[in-house]
């Protein structure tokens, strides 16, 4: 399967497969004017298959939702055909309107207006919690 | 601005410094009678809550300051659908330090985070008291005089106390402190608790049903009332609301300086005839709440002045 290089854009790369989608989606890249491609179940060696994102233009990325989604992701940049920059993403340790807390009791439900923050508290287990009333991500 | 909403907020030597000034408190209370002259406390009391409101209340009374306030969300601007953060904003125009319940988990914090003057949590929900937890650090300290090398036995609802969480994660910061967690197995103790606070920290602890079994090795017994509004089938709260009620005979086997402690109100879980045992403290724990509601008013207003 063949797909244009990118001259000037961001690729997302190890992205876990199936996860491909939902990031498309979270990113809001179906808003994006320029060329995006999603790569579905790529070859990986590490683990068997990947998702791939190309997108075909430099926009502003939510590392916090990609982190959190896919967090062995890489991101390339690309410039003139160069490649950049290859960040590493990792979990973030504050997921700012990501998720929803799921609490009935906690604040954010009542105060809409509140923005959703959570807090990574055990890295090893990746595991993130409400800052206001600390109920556990799911 | 610094607030405290919830215990951990407080490191073990800001712990030691506010029993020190409540032990002051205590023997020089003429000392302080007008260390707050000209400041004013809110009491943002969402919900009611009649004794922590007017400990508070008192506190800053015998302070030499003054309170201002409401008991009731229906008595306040959030009948009209105020934010807390709002309302956070707005009583920093009138007030120095604010003492705030509601019922919601994490209010307090959304408070502090659009406060300009500090603000205490007087507990959020079913999330923290952490005022509550310096009553209970205070009474061991004054009965005991230590923290170190203590058995403390928590008994009852150890699912949905935050009592018990919070106090659990005061004291496992103290060397050698051991739990025996006493439940019916519906209301054990939550396992990230337990993770989280227990295993991570290295810290002793046991889980039996049997409050008769571990009454002997217990230094301090920290009973705590099955809460009928944390259950939403109330069969089940029939079945396990008289799971634990401690009696004179109960309290046989164990030792002489054992310090009994309750949340307060209870219901049925300590019987009245223990009120007189020379060992049961609750009361003493409710005195104690004020020294260290004054102590941590002191310490915040003094803080907010740099």
């Amino acid at each position: 399967m063949n797909i244009d290089a990118i001259s000037n854009g961001i690729v997302i790369d190890h992205i876990p497969a199936g996860v491909g989608m939902k990031l498309y989606e979270l990113l809001q890249l179906d808003a994006l004017d320029c060329s995006v491609a999603i790569i579905k179940n790529a070859h990986s060696r590490k683990d068997g298959k990947k998702d791939i994102i190309k997108i075909d233009g430099d926009i502003p990325l939510n590392l916090e939702l990609i982190g959190y989604f896919a967090p062995n992701a890489k991101i390339n940049f690309i410039k003139n055909g160069n490649l950049m920059e290859k960040r590493a993403v990792g979990l973030p340790k504050l997921l700012t309107n990501v998720i929803k807390c799921k609490n009935p009791r906690c604040i954010t439900t009542v105060e809409q207006e509140l923005d959703q923050v959570f807090r990574l508290t055990d890295p090893e287990n990746g595991v993130y919690r409400c800052i206001y009333c600390e109920t556990k991500a799911n | 601005m610094r607030s405290v909403i919830d215990i951990l907020d407080l490191s073990v030597a800001e712990l030691d410094g506010l029993i020190a000034t409540a032990c002051d408190i205590i023997a020089h209370p003429d000392d302080y009678s007008e260390r707050c002259r000209r400041k004013k406390l809110a009491t943002l009391f969402f919900e009611p809550s009649t004794r922590t409101r007017l400990s508070f209340e008192a506190a800053m009374l015998e302070l030499g300051g003054s309170v201002i306030g409401f008991s009731s969300a229906n008595s306040s601007s959030a009948a009209k659908g105020e934010s807390v953060a709002d309302t956070a904003k707005v009583i920093s125009c009138y007030a120095d330090i604010i003492a705030m319940r509601h019922p919601k988990e994490g209010a307090a914090l959304v408070a502090a985070q659009n406060a300009s003057i500090p603000v205490i949590n007087a507990g959020d929900g079913g999330h923290c008291h952490p005022t509550q937890t310096l009553a209970d650090l205070l009474t061991i300290y004054r009965e005991k005089g230590r923290f170190d090398g203590l058995t403390v036995g928590l008994c009852g609802d150890l699912k949905f106390g935050r009592t018990v969480h919070s106090l659990i994660n005061a004291m496992t910061r103290y060397s050698n402190v051991r739990f025996v967690l006493i439940s019916p197995e519906e209301l054990r103790l939550p396992g990230y608790v337990k993770h989280d606070a227990l295993e991570k920290t290295g810290t002793a602890y046991q889980e039996t049903t049997g409050l008769e079994e571990a009454m002997p090795a217990l230094d301090i017994l920290y009973m705590t009332r099955i809460q009928q509004e944390r259950f939403a089938d109330m069969d089940e709260y029939l079945r396990l609301k008289d799971s634990y009620v401690l009696t004179p005979e109960k309290l046989l086997t164990a030792k002489k300086d054992l310090c009994i402690l309750h949340p307060l109100p209870r219901v049925n879980e300590i019987s009245v005839k223990v009120d007189d045992d020379p060992r049961a403290c609750y009361f003493k724990q409710v005195l104690n709440g004020k020294y260290m509601r004054m102590a941590l008013i002191l310490k915040l207003l003094e803080e907010a002045k740099v």
